[in-house]
């Protein structure tokens, strides 16, 4: 069943015409999602082909949803046109939008999600700055590879797209249910704890990886609702133990404020509320695997 | 980025918020030229991005062109908690009754904005909220609707601001606001927000952070980049778009993402606790897809700078396909040849994910004694670590 996105699920996506759009739009094909058509106003009524897949063009999001049935949409415009692209998927009042531009000022995430919460969100969104959503084996919607692992029972949370990807590899064997990438923006839409509580309740998940880095709280918020409201086995990774304070490390939200933010805090934390924290990406594998052999 | 209390000033200035006449000197001879245009007794702020100016001695008083000149003088080079100051500025005194507190800035956990409201300004913000928690009101900014006067008179009232300023107050409330979304700013802090004995409001302090994300609608903030302040390897690196941060340790770091690299030097650092407790000399991520090309400036980077031993090329072939990113290693090493920079520290590479067996392949046929391969990321940290820590 995996969570949020499935076999089911019908992708558009914003910016489909674009060189990044066009190219993850033909892998998400290949992978086996069904995408369903883009937008972009200026090329409405046209059709792009995709290795022999035609895919129609709409003039808005709302359109697009109207003649396709779509109920996900990947965007991939630049950041000045983020915002834009975003909100008129709200308006749409599509069920999930998957950001994957890097690079958006935190005031237009932060504008179009007080948009979102206004508009009583009746959008999930996921990112900015993130890889994307992948069920294996049923679906795709963003950029992360969909050749690394199978299905299976984990489920994967990450702010990072290559440390997902790494943890995908690692545990291949054993499979995953959904991999979510949140991003690493200082704001983002989805966070650790919505994918917690839809692991929780997702039946074809047993455990549950989470990777944090440093910056902000988000993991020690996380933590506090393990406490209280998962019961499935969670491992954690952290990333960052080495960075200095007050340099953003690559990701816009990895920043060590004065002594917020900081790797150790969020691995006590963590291990507080009884989550094993790996200190290597293939340790925290190592834990997940003892603990789904066992079971 | 942070701007430097001046920049903060001339940007509240420019905003039409009320603050003091002054202007910046590098050098005695320019604090003379601002002395006398402002006349009078002035104060003189060292300029460095760290607290406790006052404290040491940073910050003092000046009565005439003279004295301001003596004052600069004994300031500018002064250390201040590890930072030189090459910069000070200049204002005419106020006669300050009372000192408030007033910020906006972003709210990570509840994906929004903050307005922070004391009377109890001048001190340290966190400490009046831990011993007199009642005397600071946090109130949520909605990024729609953001500060307009009714907002920010709700704040005024809830904070206790006395009535006589709180007209003022209201309006430096809404045009700091204006500023704040104006700007792109994350943060902005005022401590104190001050009134005169004849009660008028003033922004003493300015404390200013930017999202280098907006960059592309701000093109005046480049220039508040201190070029001086930056270290000369992440100047160069930011000239080749490359995302560089130098550290203080020996290994050099190449690898494509934000978390891996994050992680690859964590994993580096533990695997130096075993080789005499080497660490990672810079966070350097060439991004998904990186040419041959990009592969040679971050390697001609890494290899630039003089504390680096030996270099680990962490790769995790995602969209990247790793014979790709093999083949760049191997023209990166040519290209750097070519370019006259003979390559003597050995490189260890790790490549997993799209196409790795090909990649490995690749690098193990070019025969290069420089290039190792090890198959995982911590096999790879600790070789890297060891040919470091041999390398010493």
């Amino acid at each position: 069943m995996a969570i949020w996105l499935t076999k089911e699920s019908k992708v558009i996506v914003q910016g489909m015409t674009g060189s990044e759009g066009s190219k993850h739009t033909r892998r998400m094909l290949a992978a086996g999602t069904t995408v369903v058509g883009g937008v972009n106003p200026r090329k409405a009524g046209t059709t792009v082909d995709f290795d022999g897949t035609e895919l129609p063009v709409f003039a808005s999001v709302a359109d697009a949803m109207r003649d396709t049935g779509a109920d996900v949409t990947v965007i991939f415009v630049p950041p000045q046109f983020t915002k834009g692209a975003v909100i008129e998927a709200i308006d749409a009042q599509i069920p999930l939008a998957v950001v994957i531009t890097e690079g958006v000022p935190v005031h237009d995430t932060a504008s179009f999600w007080a948009y979102n919460v206004a508009k009583g969100e009746q959008t999930r969104i996921i990112g900015p700055n993130c890889p994307g959503i992948a069920s294996p084996g049923a679906s795709n919607a963003g950029i992360i590879p969909a050749d690394i692992t199978g299905s299976g029972r984990i489920g994967l949370v990450s702010k990072s797209g290559t440390l997902t990807y790494q943890m995908m590899y690692e545990l291949r064997d054993i499979g995953f249910s959904t991999c979510v990438g949140i991003g690493g923006d200082p704001i983002i839409g989805t966070t650790h704890i919505d994918a917690l509580a839809a692991f929780e309740a997702d039946p074809e998940t047993d455990a549950i990886v989470m990777i944090g880095e440093i910056g902000g709280d988000a993991e020690e918020r996380a933590a506090d609702f393990i406490k209280g409201n998962v019961t499935k086995p969670v491992v954690g990774y952290i990333a960052g133990f080495t960075a200095p304070p007050g340099k953003t490390m690559g990701h816009a939200g990895a920043i060590i404020s004065g002594s917020a933010g900081t790797a150790e805090a969020k691995q006590q934390a963590l291990e507080a509320v009884g989550v094993k924290v790996g200190k290597t990406p293939t340790e925290t594998a190592e834990l997940m695997r003892e603990l789904m052999s066992g079971r | 980025m942070d701007l430097y209390e001046y920049q903060g000033r001339d940007l509240f200035e420019r905003h039409g918020l009320p603050v003091l006449a002054g202007g910046v000197a590098t050098t005695p001879q320019e604090a003379r030229a601002i002395a006398e245009r402002l006349g009078g007794r002035v104060v003189v702020k060292a300029q460095v991005k760290v607290g406790g100016r006052g404290k040491a001695g940073g910050v003092k008083l000046a009565e005439g062109a003279d004295e301001t000149v003596a004052r600069a003088t004994d300031i500018l080079g002064m250390d201040i908690k590890g930072h030189t100051v090459h910069k000070v500025m200049i204002t005419v005194t106020a006669d300050v009754a009372e000192e408030y507190y007033f910020s906006y800035l972003l709210d990570r956990a509840n994906r929004t904005f903050l307005c922070i409201a004391s009377v109890a300004g001048g001190m340290d913000i966190e400490q009046v909220a831990a011993d007199t928690p009642d005397k600071v009101v946090k109130a949520p900014i909605d990024a729609v609707e953001g500060v307009d006067e009714a907002k920010a008179r709700e704040i005024v009232d809830q904070a206790g601001f006395p009535a006589e300023v709180a007209d003022q107050v209201v309006a430096v409330a809404v045009g700091l606001w204006k500023a704040f979304v104006a700007e792109d700013a994350t943060l902005v802090e005022v401590n104190p927000l001050a009134t005169t004995g004849d009660g008028t409001l003033l922004l003493l302090d300015a404390k200013i952070t930017l999202d280098e994300n907006a960059g592309f609608r701000h093109p005046d903030h480049e220039a508040l980049v201190d070029q001086a302040a930056v270290d000369p390897l992440e100047q160069a690196a930011k000239e080749k778009d490359l995302n560089y941060v130098k550290l203080d340790g020996e290994v050099g770091i190449i690898g494509n993402g934000a978390g891996l690299v994050m992680s690859t030097l964590d994993v580096v650092a533990y695997a130096g606790e075993r080789h005499g407790n080497v660490k990672p000399a810079n966070f350097l991520d060439i991004g998904g897809g990186a040419s041959a090309a990009v592969m040679a400036n971050g390697l001609e980077i890494v290899l630039s700078d003089p504390s680096v031993r030996s270099v680990f090329v962490n790769v995790f072939g995602g969209i990247t396909a790793c014979d790709e990113v093999a083949n760049g290693i191997i023209q990166a090493l040519a290209l750097l040849e070519e370019r006259g920079e003979k390559v003597t520290k050995p490189l260890v590479v790790r490549l997993d994910g799209n196409n790795a067996e090909a990649g490995r392949a690749i690098l193990d046929g070019a025969g290069n004694p420089l290039v190792q391969r090890v198959d995982t990321m911590d096999g790879a940290a600790e070789r890297a670590a060891e040919l470091a820590a041999a390398g010493v």
